[in-house]
Order: structure tokens, then sequence, then C-alpha cells
């Protein structure tokens, strides 16, 4: 099976993504950085700027935002790459939630669910700012960039705004800087 | 182990066509908003202290929350067969969409224009990103413990590049097991 070099792809796709999926505590958005550091340096399936753009389509899509996973394996391996990431990065996790949500009951282990709360809270907000430093550092357009980025933040601490307007307004600001050749 | 109580059990396909509906017209959160108002407040299929038992769980399970939190919804619904109905019903749509959008963008790739609005997209979902890490943050107790997790994970995953899965199953086993030793 793994002579078909396209077979040990798939495999590849299955190896990176599967064990990530039982990673990302908090949401997806903590493994980002990872999926970074293995698509781009490690297995070189797409260029740093590929990611971006990708990165891009996968918040400007509606759905969870892990569905970046298989946007890359689509575009690094086609149909079956999609569907193989795919089934890698959400399939783990959810026997796990199967498995909890079949064995739940309401008044048992208490304790325990307090310490898995509280415990992973600060590993998911490492993992989460992780991913924003890495990209940060991944995107072009230096500071206009960051001047984008850092806006968008405070307009989402602040306020109640749709996130996907703000992506829209990302986009005419960046079209409105290169038509003054400023990037 | 309680069967769901619910005045009256949804069928497949209405379970289906809700969360088809949520996955595809939610953008960048909020979608446990959405499952609350459908799922508890509209029609009445669980109770408000079901729902919220599903959703710590289902933020302190690792996977992303709405998933996992499909799969919650739709196995306290409809056993094995409500779990599976949330899982495609929140994936596959939507996982459609997003390779209809990159191929629509691939095809576009040779105008420059396109590269520039991605970029201005990206940094715009970048401050989405950063965000989500203060509100996550500020979520963190407020004692020197957890705060150190929290800046070793940044280190080890940002600045070290070390492999996520080893930092997390050490951090997380440390962080744990100290919450656990503190709770009682």
């Amino acid at each position: 099976m793994s002579d078909d070099p396209h077979n040990s792809l798939l495999l590849s796709l299955l190896a990176v993504f599967a064990p990530l999926s039982l990673v990302t505590i908090g949401g997806g958005q903590s493994a980002i950085a990872d999926i970074n550091r293995q698509v781009v340096d490690v297995h070189q399936w797409m260029t740093q700027a590929q990611f971006v753009d990708a990165f891009a389509i996968s918040r400007m899509a509606p759905g969870p935002g892990s569905l970046l996973v298989t946007l890359i394996g689509w575009q690094v391996a086609g149909f079956w790459g999609a569907v193989v990431s795919t089934v890698a990065i959400f399939g783990p996790t959810t026997f796990l939630i199967y498995a909890v949500a079949h064995m739940w009951s309401r008044n048992s282990g208490a304790r325990w669910k307090r310490a898995l709360e509280t415990g992973l809270r600060p590993v998911a907000a490492g993992m989460i700012l992780a991913a924003t430093y890495v990209l940060l550092q991944a995107i072009d357009g230096g500071w206009f960039a960051r001047a984008v980025a850092f806006a968008s933040t405070a307009t989402l601490l602040w306020t109640r705004v749709n996130p996907l307007l703000l992506i829209g307004a990302g986009v005419a600001i960046f079209i409105g800087l290169h038509a003054m050749n400023l990037v | 182990m309680s069967e769901p109580e619910a005045p009256s059990a949804p069928s497949s396909s209405q379970l289906f066509w809700i969360f088809t509906r949520i996955a595809l017209t939610s953008f960048g959160g909020g979608l446990s908003g959405w499952l609350l108002r459908e799922f508890v407040q509209n029609r009445k299929w669980m109770t408000q202290e079901e729902f919220l038992n599903g959703l710590s769980i289902s933020q302190a399970l690792p996977g992303v929350n709405v998933k996992n939190m499909a799969v919650w919804i739709g196995y306290r619904l409809l056993g094995w067969r409500g779990a599976i109905i949330g899982f495609v019903g929140i994936i596959v749509p939507p996982a459609i969409v997003i390779v209809l959008l990159g191929t629509l963008f691939s095809s576009l790739s040779r105008y420059p224009l396109t590269h520039v609005a991605l970029t201005g997209a990206a940094a715009a979902a970048v401050g989405l990103s950063l965000s989500m890490g203060i509100t996550a943050a500020r979520a963190v107790p407020r004692n020197a413990f957890p705060i150190a997790i929290m800046a070793a994970t940044f280190v080890a995953v940002a600045l070290l590049h070390w492999p996520l899965f080893w930092v997390v199953l050490a951090a997380g086993f440390v962080s744990v097991a100290y919450a656990y030793a503190r709770a009682s």
C-alpha cells in the first residue's frame, strides 16, 4: 500500500493530523501553530504564503475553523486527502466525547470535571496565544498587517461586531493599500 | 445513566437540518449561543442544566467545541444515531463549502490581487485569534502556577517549536494534577 506515493501521502496526512486532534483543547484554534509547522516546515506540502492563504479562507468559510485541515488535505492530495484529513482531525475526539456522553452521570466525578476544566484552561490559552504569535510572524504585509490584526482584536474585545465584517474590512484595507502601492 | 427526558424527541432529519443550518450560518464563533437558543429555549428538547454540562465537557475535552457539542446533543436526544447525525451535520456541509471556496481562490491565484485580499483577510483573522487568546488568558486563575503553565506552553510552542502533542500531554498532566489536588 505504501508503495503508491499517493497512498503514502494519505498515510502521512493521517499520521500528522490524528495526534493533533487529541491536543485541540479549547477548540481547533490551539493546534494551528503546530499544523503550520508540520505542513510547511516538516513535510513541505505548502509554502508559508499558501498556508496563510488557506488560513484566511478557513476564517471566511462557515463552520469550525479546523476545516482548515480539510482544505490542506484537498490541496495536498485531492478528494481523498480532504476526506482523510477531516476524519483524522475530527475523528479521535468524536470517539472521546461519545464515550464521555455515554458514561456521563450528573453527580459523579465533579472534582475531576472541575480539575479538567481549570487545569486545561492555561494550556489552551498558551496554545492559542502561540498560534497567534506564529501567524503574526508568518503573515505578509509587515506592520500594515499587524496594525489590521491589532485593530481587529480591539474591535472584537470591545464590540459585538460580526467577525465576518472585520474580515471584509481587512480585505478592503489591503486592496486599498495595494492600490496606493503600499503593499 | 439517564435517558433523554425531552418533551418530544426530534426526528433524524430535523436534527440533521438544524445542525447543518447552524454550521453553515455560523462565522467565527458564537455557535454555542445558537445551539442553546435552538435546543433549550425554542424547542425545549433538553434542559439548560443538561446543556451546560455538555458545554463544559465539550470545552474541557479536546476537539472542536461545537463538534463535541453537536455529538453530545445528538447523543442525548437520539442515542448513537443522533451522535452520528450531529457529527455529519456540523462537519460535512461546511467541509464542502470550504473546498469550493479554496478551489475558487486557487483558480484566481494568478491574479496578484487575490493574494493581497487574502493577506488582508488573514490579518483581520489573526486579530480574531488574538482576541480569543486574550479571552482565554483572562479565564486563567490569577495564581502563579496556572500562569506559569500558560507561559511555558506559549514558549514551548511559539518560540521553541516543540511538538504540540508532547507539550500538551506534559503541561496538561501537570496542570490538571495541580488543579485536582487543589479542588477537594
